[in-house]
């Protein structure tokens, strides 16, 4: 079944990712999409049913660091790539009203 | 003799004996670089004076007999979603144009302590999401094998920069095939190794559970002593897995025998160029001709590893990439008014169109209502290819087929529809899914002259397998290089 | 007749994990320090970091678990939690919805109105976020990245409180159980302990629950209480006009006392959880549960029974002092030195608690050093002070923990009972004030406490009272 993708949805998916598409880019993006949720929708076809999910590929458990502090103060290296800073912490917009 | 003629194990042996000096061989391949890629673009940053600078220092710690290994001195490239310490690492995104690191990737680590010159940052698909190189910001990579036809990719950059005697190996990523797929479209040989085996810290990650760094290199010699020198536990990594067994290059024997090889049938059918079906069956007859047994089965399940993989990848990358706000790196927008207008235009002008769909895409299958029928789905989904894989290594030691239904498209050919792009990666994506070894040797060329690549899979940790298959074969072949290589080192450098 | 209504409120207790290190990365956890030194590319969110599990973050999760009375879920995972905010700067919180470390456990409280279990719905482990400072010079906020990973847990009762006084008695026990588990300090005004009051209405004998609430930025017990009485007006006025009560977080004022919303377009709210792909699932064992259960620590009705029995204290002051893992630490590590219990309560329970009454705080505040309590009480056993002198110095105990041997030399404190000084001290004062020869003579008792008093007030205090009492009497029968 064709999926169709309504502006609303299209709008709330770019307030998740933050992300604000030219109406261009948009529409390009909306029927891209669509093509690919149909493609998705052969998933549809296998029977799932009784199937754990499967997040991690390995039964690998339990990696644990121990509780001891081994870094110390990497500051100058840390703001490096900060496009504003100030007294040593990164500056943004204001955050509340 | 030509320095450039040389493989990687076969130039460090040479600068292990004074044959050559390390900072030689930097200059030979800085001055292929500087002759190939105003055609080419393969690296997005070649660090010359510092590849020079360490070319010495590399000299002195092989002459004081520090540095022993078969890889001492020899330059090579790296991806550039792989972090190094002082130098750009741009994802080939403009949100990461001015990003320089301040501490360097653990494989890349290994490679420096075993005394690699790196020769600069190759270009790739925007944040690894492409099969062609085309989505970088900085310009696409042109096949050296025709500069009309992509690389492949994501690691097109990577493997161009290899067949093109830019460097002497290079490390790729492979996500869905990033390796594989651009290996085989330049004629070179590239491994995924098996999840976990490499260490992703500092890898900048697109789907976490899928992403493995890997080499590419001219010959499977090559590809085994680097793997063996990248791989390892890393702490660092908590998806990382102790193995004992990393001893690769014990596996270049040239004996088949006996080895029990499957062909996927389902692999050969519709969608599969005629003269890539014909080179990877001639392939399997040679290893069948050194004594192994080949079969062709049903592998099952192939049609789904494809929507299952973009529901996983696209979901993971659209978190991964969340990180990528203006805030503490990255590209930052001009003008804005307020907190969420600047998040919003500095990712809307700093990312390409592909990476935007993806995180479109990734957002939307995980939100709410719809992780259950998308997100849980693909990770049933891939349980049962997991399921089919193991059912077809309890017959099989390894599995043979295609690395890509065909040779390296035109440029410009694939962006058009994305959705048959995504098909393209049919016969590699399947292998990140069920987080196994895959490799590719090239096996052929078709009637445009362009590359074809044979793909192997193994069993998890059985990358030995893989290496000692893909050396049989190759000792029945030799090394094709593009003409375009060989004229650029008659030149004189201008 | 107006409407009767119920409260129904449920927390969301955020505590922060007394761990050296982060939950992610190396860095320190400690207090202070300026902005973005406990810093590294994991907890900054840098590209290619990766996050690795702190051990005794799950050490301690598990141990908060087992003293609630919860289940475990011995298979565990994390999951990313999506949103953007610039004090989270992987854009995404590392935390866990799907198998949460605990849930379904209990704890009982006890109010006016009798002993209630309130259920807890479940516990789980994430990271915290970071600072954000207001810059009201240039109009711009400043991201100090020093808290984000420091380990939390996040505590969820069910929907079991019906007032405030039943809210306060929660958390109060919360934090004694966690602070006796040595897991956090607890300290509600320094933000290592903060609670979201989920809080809805209905009529009395309903059924259904009504429209809930969330309410943040409670950072006092009397915050929370009045912040509960605020919402639930707020909510029945609503419901009284016909209007609806709608689902939404609210932000408590509490120098206003009101609360707003917190809602905007840009927060959808939609937090797309997925399993973390860096990091692998915990698989807690059964050996693992039942070591965490050997090592737990004395809990407070067990320490409250030992106070009575081992140190003969009555049963008030043993509640007053077991009331505060930190006290009642104080209390003991004392004791171990002095060997006083009987002396060191008193002191605690009377001049302690008065000053820190005085002082607006806490027994968690508390910060001066056994080693100096006991020296104190040494120095009044060994009569090298007196008792009244003794109240000044604790006094300088109890605000810079000075040394109070060293402090009775500087100022001079020490006890005079050199007979010839104080005999001259007498006569003079009897010199000055013939009266009270006359009166004492004449049968007037008082004419005596008078004398001894303007000695000691003359000595400033130093003198030894017995010395003194005994010069009076004899002078004055000369």
């Amino acid at each position: 079944m064709a999926n169709i993708i309504s502006d609303e949805t299209m709008e709330y998916v770019g307030i998740l990712a933050k992300l604000e598409l030219s109406l261009e880019e948009k529409e390009a993006a909306r029927h891209d999409m669509e093509r690919m949720l149909d493609y998705i929708d052969k998933l549809n076809e296998l029977d799932t049913s009784g199937v754990e999910p499967m997040s991690h590929i390995f039964p690998v458990d339990n990696v644990f660091r121990e509780d001891v502090v081994t870094n110390g103060d990497d500051r100058e290296n840390i703001l490096k790539n900060a496009p504003e800073q100030k007294d040593g912490a990164f500056k943004v917009p204001k955050t509340v009203e | 003799m030509d320095i450039l003629d040389l493989t990687a194990v076969e130039l460090g042996r040479k600068i292990r004996e004074h044959e050559i000096r390390v900072v030689e061989a930097t200059e030979a391949s800085l001055a292929q670089i500087e002759k190939l890629e105003p055609q080419l673009n393969c690296y997005v940053t070649v660090a010359k004076e510092q590849a020079l600078k360490q070319a010495k220092e590399v000299q002195k710690r092989i002459d004081d007999k520090t540095l022993t290994g078969p890889l001492a001195g020899v330059p090579m490239a790296m991806k550039d979603n792989m972090c190094l310490e002082g130098l750009p690492t741009t994802c080939s995104s403009k949100i990461l144009e001015n990003f320089v690191p301040t501490y360097t990737a653990e494989a890349v680590k290994r490679l420096i302590g075993a005394g690699a010159v790196i020769l600069g940052k190759t270009n790739m698909d925007e944040f690894a999401m492409g099969s062609t190189t085309e989505t970088s910001a900085f310009g696409e990579t042109k096949n050296p094998w025709n500069p009309a036809h992509v690389p492949g990719g994501s690691s097109g950059g990577s493997c161009a920069a290899v067949a093109a005697n830019e460097c002497f190996y290079a490390l790729g990523s492979d996500t869905g095939g990033s390796i594989r797929q651009p290996s085989s479209f330049c004629g070179v040989t590239g491994i995924k190794p098996t999840y976990g085996t490499v260490s992703r810290y500092g890898l900048i990650a697109y789907g976490s559970s899928l992403d493995q760094i890997g080499p590419v290199a001219r010959n499977v010699e090559d590809c085994a002593a680097v793997l063996e020198t990248i791989a390892s536990y890393d702490k660092k990594d908590s998806t990382s897995i102790r193995r004992e067994d990393c001893d690769f290059t014990a596996a270049l024997v040239d004996d088949v025998r006996g080895m029990r090889i499957g062909i996927v049938r389902d692999y050969l059918g519709e969608g599969l160029d005629d003269e890539v079906r014909d080179a990877v069956l001639a392939a399997a007859r040679v290893l069948e001709e050194k004594g192994a047994v080949t079969e062709e089965f049903d592998l099952s399940l192939v049609e789904y590893a494809i929507p299952a993989y973009y529901v996983i990848a696209s979901a993971e990358a659209s978190s991964n990439l969340s990180r990528f706000d203006g805030i503490k790196y990255g590209y930052r927008t001009k003008e804005y008014e307020g907190l969420h207008h600047l998040y919003k235009k500095s990712r809307s002008e700093g990312f390409g169109k592909e990476v935007k769909r993806r995180i479109m895409l990734g957002s939307f299958v995980l939100s709410s209502g719809y992780y259950d029928a998308y997100y849980l789905k693909a990770l049933r989904t891939k349980a049962l290819i997991k399921q089919a894989f193991d059912k077809a290594f309890s017959r099989y030691d390894l599995i043979l087929g295609p690395a890509a239904p065909s040779t390296a498209p035109r440029l410009g050919e694939s962006l058009q529809d994305p959705l048959k792009m995504y098909l393209g990666d049919i016969y590699t994506i399947a292998v990140n899914l069920a987080g196994l070894p895959g490799m590719t040797v090239p096996c052929g060329r078709d009637s445009q002259g362009l590359p074809i690549g044979l793909q192997l899979i193994g069993d998890c940790f059985r990358e030995k397998n893989l290496i000692r298959a893909a050396y049989a074969y190759e000792c029945t072949r030799s090394y094709e290089m593009p003409d375009l290589a060989k004229q650029a080192r008659e030149q004189e450098v201008r | 007749m107006g409407k009767q209504y119920e409260t129904v409120i449920g927390l969301e207790v955020h505590v922060e994990l007394a761990t050296k290190t982060k939950i992610f990365c190396g860095c320190s956890t400690e207090f202070g320090g300026a902005p973005n030194t406990h810093t590294c590319p994991v907890c900054t969110g840098m590209p290619g970091s990766l996050p690795v599990l702190n051990k005794q973050v799950v050490e301690y999760a598990l141990a908060v678990g087992l003293a609630t009375n919860c289940k475990i879920h011995q298979y565990c995972k994390f999951d990313r939690k999506n949103y953007f905010y610039p004090d989270n700067p992987q854009n995404y919180q590392i935390s866990q919805l799907y198998l949460p470390i605990c849930h379904d456990g209990w704890v009982e409280i006890e109010t006016a109105a009798g002993k209630k279990k309130i259920g807890i719905h479940e516990i789980h482990m994430e990271e915290d976020a970071g600072k954000l400072v207001h810059d009201e010079w240039e109009d711009c906020s400043l991201v100090d990245y020093n808290r984000s990973g420091v380990p939390l847990i996040e505590i969820v009762s069910e929907p079991d409180m019906r007032s405030a006084d039943e809210v306060i008695a929660y958390l109060e026990k919360l934090r004694l159980i966690i602070q006796y588990l040595g897991a956090s300090d607890c300290k509600l005004q320094e933000g290592s302990m903060r609670a979201d009051v989920n809080l809805s209405v209905r009529e009395v004998g309903a059924k259904e629950f009504g429209t809930r609430t969330e309410m943040k930025n409670l950072n006092s017990f009397k915050a929370i209480a009045r912040a509960i009485e605020g919402e639930r007006t707020r909510q029945i006025e609503l419901l009284e006009d016909g209007r609806k009560v709608i689902q939404e977080t609210r932000r408590w004022d509490d120098n206003k006392e009101a609360s707003h919303a917190m809602r905007s377009k840009e927060d959808a709210q939609d937090y797309r959880y997925f399993p973390d792909p860096d990091l692998v699932p915990i698989w807690i064992s059964d050996e693992w549960i039942a070591r965490v259960k050997e090592r737990q620590p004395e809990l407070r009705s067990e320490k409250l029974a030992r106070y009575q029995s081992e140190y003969q204290l009555p049963q008030y002051d043993a509640e007053i002092l077991t009331g505060s893992k930190h006290l009642a630490d104080i209390f003991e590590e004392t004791v171990n030195l002095c060997r006083k219990p009987k002396e060191v309560s008193n002191w605690l329970m009377t001049d302690a608690m008065r000053l820190l009454k005085e002082h607006g705080k806490e027994p968690e505040d508390l910060s001066f050093s056994p080693e100096n309590l006991a020296k104190l009480i040494r120095l009044v056993e060994e009569n090298v002070i007196n008792r009244t002198v003794a109240r000044g110095v604790f006094e300088a105990v109890f605000a810079e923990n000075v040394d109070p041997e060293k402090y009775v030399e500087e100022k001079g404190l020490r006890v005079v009972s050199d007979e010839g000084a104080l005999r001259r001290v007498v006569e003079e004062i009897l010199e000055k004030n013939p009266q009270s020869v006359t009166d004492y003579k004449a049968g007037k008792q008082k004419a005596m406490g008078f004398v001894v008093g303007q000695t000691m007030r003359a000595m400033k205090g130093k003198a030894d009272p017995a010395v003194v009492n005994e010069l009076v009497k004899e002078l004055l029968e000369r």
